[in-house]
């Protein structure tokens, strides 16, 4: 027994340095070579001032830019996290009952108009760069109004910007409204 | 549809393709042969036995065998509380967080060595790079090299005649570790990190957003612990939002090869123990047993979360396309792979999401906390889901005995008061657990304070909060408070009584098991390498599990479930 106790500490510190140290470390600086703008958060500059990450979703709510989905943390970024409210919870329910109505009077459509689901329901991680291809669609005639750009000009950037599913089978349409919103700006500028 | 099943062939075709290989390698792994990767690693694993005095060929007896690993957790549960104890005294802390609260600390430390990693705290609002590399990260290795440890000394009961040792457990666990965890985390770190997935030790960064609002964002290590994560089926998470987090889960390749990794071992080692015992049909007898389960499982909960929420429907939504219930998923995964990485995360013991399980339609929470509450035996955390499905095996060849007349036996072996005793001791552990301290949560003010829903979820939230710990998944109803005095302490003593409930009973099972001669099959022998014993292994497991907990899932999920098609809500 009393041999198991020393041999044992000295496995346990072994590994715990070379698994808590060394391999992250080695990782780290590999990475840092090898995938230096991935490895730290795919960031994007515009005019040489961080403004965000592709990855991480923000918080829109100017009616001339796309909107992205509820979130739980409002897209702080230093927290993540969901409402995790069940499926018969009252809250819920009055919470996506608001967001229906939200979205029915910023876009001016009505009172029967489907709204994609992605659009009213919270995300896992409050940090959803994403929305459908529909809950887009759905937004370009408030972005032209606003703008006074023709409809047909912001459906073909949108187009530009709908990622397919990897290899044709993993995860599903979406289109990063971050990116799509940066492009919305250099548009005017064209 | 047809993209689904297209997809589902392609994922269960890459599995076993990785997996069959595998099996093969782990077997030569554990009984020292050489394979091609010897001569780069093995010069480390004797290393490892030089500085520490250990001699390879030495064999231990199981108690002797069940005292080295205690040991060796209790180093880890150490380690792991000082490190949260103080982290603002050391390096790589660049967000100068203070200490871990204690009893957060504590269970955390219960949790991550437990192979648990049940989280009632938020990484990133916390945790110092230093405590998740050297403290996090360490343990999600230890874990699961334990966990296979075992199951290979437990394979090697069956194996062995007339001798009363089942190996070394720091051999077992320096193969797990060297040969097999270390390599494939850095190969699938790497693959991680060029999907996007953060590898940094920087500070948060904070900036202006497009529209000119604030937003800081969070880094870190998180590769080189996600790949461990998975690998060894621990599932706690970099972020609080674990793989729905886009710097933890980035891409749909990133979460298909999640849903990959925490099956590739728990898969592998049924056919592993087919080439040791040298009957290679039941090793494949017993993957069929918990792919059955895995697939209907999956199954009832493509059927139900593709059905939507029969409330919200009538609002005005409009699906994407497979049902509408987006709520705590994310688009870039979508409904169909957010339900597979669900059944797969509860199913292994791995207990990551990327999903809130919380949100999903009460027959697919059913379906999850099912998986979980039977004892994480469809495939199961690496080692230890072997290990459980084969004391059901045990279970259902004593049934089988009673049933032809014949004294039982499996493999060869007698199975005699002992053995019976053992495993009935692994399998009620887990109902005992889970139901008794629900039960005290449910009439306690304190246990029913955390609850983030009420009505039938409120119970299933707090049945989940129990089978998950005791069954060393991690995974959560994720509403719950459970960073509370109360629930860190009820859930740190679940999950040690999981652990050990498992892992003593198996490795007293091997040590008796080893002893005894192995009987010559004969005409009059069950075979269990045959569909008959899958059908009756999958009917025990059912039935065992059906018994325990149907009365309680009735008032939880059953009940939502039919409340909510009546429009009743909470």
């Amino acid at each position: 027994m009393e041999k198991e106790i020393k041999s044992g500490l000295v496995v346990f510190l072994f590994f715990t340095v070379l698994s808590g140290l060394l391999y992250p470390l080695l990782i780290t600086g590999i990475a840092q070579l090898i995938w230096n703008n991935k490895a730290n958060g795919s960031l994007i500059k515009l005019n040489n001032k961080i403004i965000g990450s592709k990855l991480v979703g923000q918080q829109f709510r100017n009616p001339a830019y796309f909107h992205g989905r509820p979130s739980n943390v409002v897209y702080a970024g230093n927290k993540s996290g969901a409402t995790n409210l069940g499926p018969t919870s009252k809250k819920l329910i009055e919470e996506t009952k608001k967001n229906i109505l939200l979205i029915r009077n910023e876009n001016k459509l009505s009172s029967d108009s489907k709204i994609p689901a992605d659009l009213v329901f919270n995300s896992a991680s409050g940090l959803d760069p994403h929305i459908s291809p529909e809950a887009a669609k759905l937004q370009i005639p408030r972005i032209s109004k606003v703008r006074g750009v023709p409809e047909e000009k912001i459906q073909k950037l949108l187009y530009k910007y709908i990622e397919s599913e990897q290899f044709g089978i993993l995860g599903s349409q979406r289109v990063n409204v971050l990116e799509l919103n940066i492009d919305l700006d250099s548009l005017a500028l064209r | 549809m047809f993209k689904e099943i297209v997809f589902l062939i392609i994922f269960l075709i890459m599995l076993l393709i990785l997996a069959l290989p595998l099996g093969g390698y782990m077997a030569k792994i554990f009984t020292g042969q050489v394979t091609f990767f010897s001569r780069i690693l093995s010069p480390l694993e004797k290393l490892v036995y030089k500085i520490s005095g250990i001699n390879e060929n030495t064999e231990m007896t199981w108690t002797t065998y069940t005292f080295s690993f205690l040991i060796f957790t209790f180093y880890g549960f150490i380690c792991l509380f000082l490190l949260q104890g103080l982290q603002e005294f050391l390096p790589f802390n660049p967000q100068k967080f203070g200490p871990v609260r204690w009893d957060t600390a504590l269970n955390t430390a219960v949790s991550f060595v437990t192979n648990t990693n049940w989280q009632s705290y938020s990484g990133e609002e916390i945790m110092s790079y230093l405590t998740q590399m050297l403290g996090l990260t360490v343990q999600n290795f230890l874990s699961a090299a334990s966990g296979i440890a075992v199951a290979i000394a437990f394979i090697r009961g069956f194996t062995r005649i007339n001798t009363n040792t089942i190996g070394n457990f720091w051999v077992d666990l320096t193969r797990s570790m060297i040969y097999i965890l270390l390599p494939f985390s850095i190969v699938l770190a790497f693959v991680f990190i060029s999907e996007g997935m953060i590898q940094n030790l920087r500070p948060y960064s904070g900036f202006q957003t497009l529209e000119g609002g604030n937003q800081i964002l969070p880094f870190g290590p998180v590769a080189s612990q996600i790949a461990i994560k998975f690998l060894g089926t621990n599932g706690g998470g970099f972020f609080n939002a674990n793989s729905s987090h886009p710097f933890e889960n980035p891409t749909p390749v990133t979460n298909f090869l999640q849903i990959l990794a925490m099956l590739l071992i728990p898969v592998a080692l049924p056919f592993t123990f087919g080439i040791l015992i040298n009957k290679r049909r039941q090793g494949w007898a017993i993957f069929s047993v918990m792919l059955i389960l895995y697939l209907t499982g999956f199954a009832i909960s493509v059927y139900s979360e593709s059905q939507g929420n029969p409330l919200l429907a009538k609002l005005g939504i409009t699906n994407g396309y497979m049902g509408t219930n987006m709520e705590g998923k994310e688009v870039r995964f979508g409904i169909i792979q957010s339900v597979l990485f669900a059944q797969t995360t509860t199913s292994t013991s791995c207990g990551g999401v990327n999903s809130m399980h919380d949100s999903f339609l009460p027959l697919t929470g059913l379906v999850l906390l099912f998986n979980i509450a039977i004892g994480e035996i469809i495939f199961g955390g690496v080692g230890v889901g072997l290990i459980g499905l084969l004391i059901n095996a045990v279970l259902t060849m004593f049934i089988v005995g009673l049933m032809i007349g014949r004294s039982p036996e499996f493999l060869g072996k007698k199975l005699e008061p002992f053995e019976m005793l053992m495993s009935a001791v692994s399998i009620l552990s887990m109902p005992i657990c889970v139901l008794l301290f629900s039960g005290i949560a449910i009439s306690t003010a304190v246990g029913l304070s955390s609850l983030n829903n009420v009505g039938p979820h409120g119970l299933s939230e707090i049945l989940y909060a129990f089978a998950s710990p005791a069954g060393n998944n991690g995974s959560a109803f994720a509403g719950i408070n459970a960073n509370t005095l109360f629930y860190n302490f009820t859930t740190s003593l679940a999950m040690i009584i999981g652990r050990f409930t498992t892992i003593i009973p198996a490795l007293a099972i091997a040590g008796s098991l080893a002893e005894k001669k192995i009987v010559p099959e004969s005409s009059a022998s069950f075979s269990t390498d045959v569909p008959l014993f899958v059908w009756l292994l999958v009917a025990v497991v059912i039935l065992v599990g059906g018994l325990n907990y149907f009365p309680v899932l009735a008032l939880g999920p059953i009940l939502e479930h039919l409340l909510m098609y009546s429009g009743v809500t909470f």
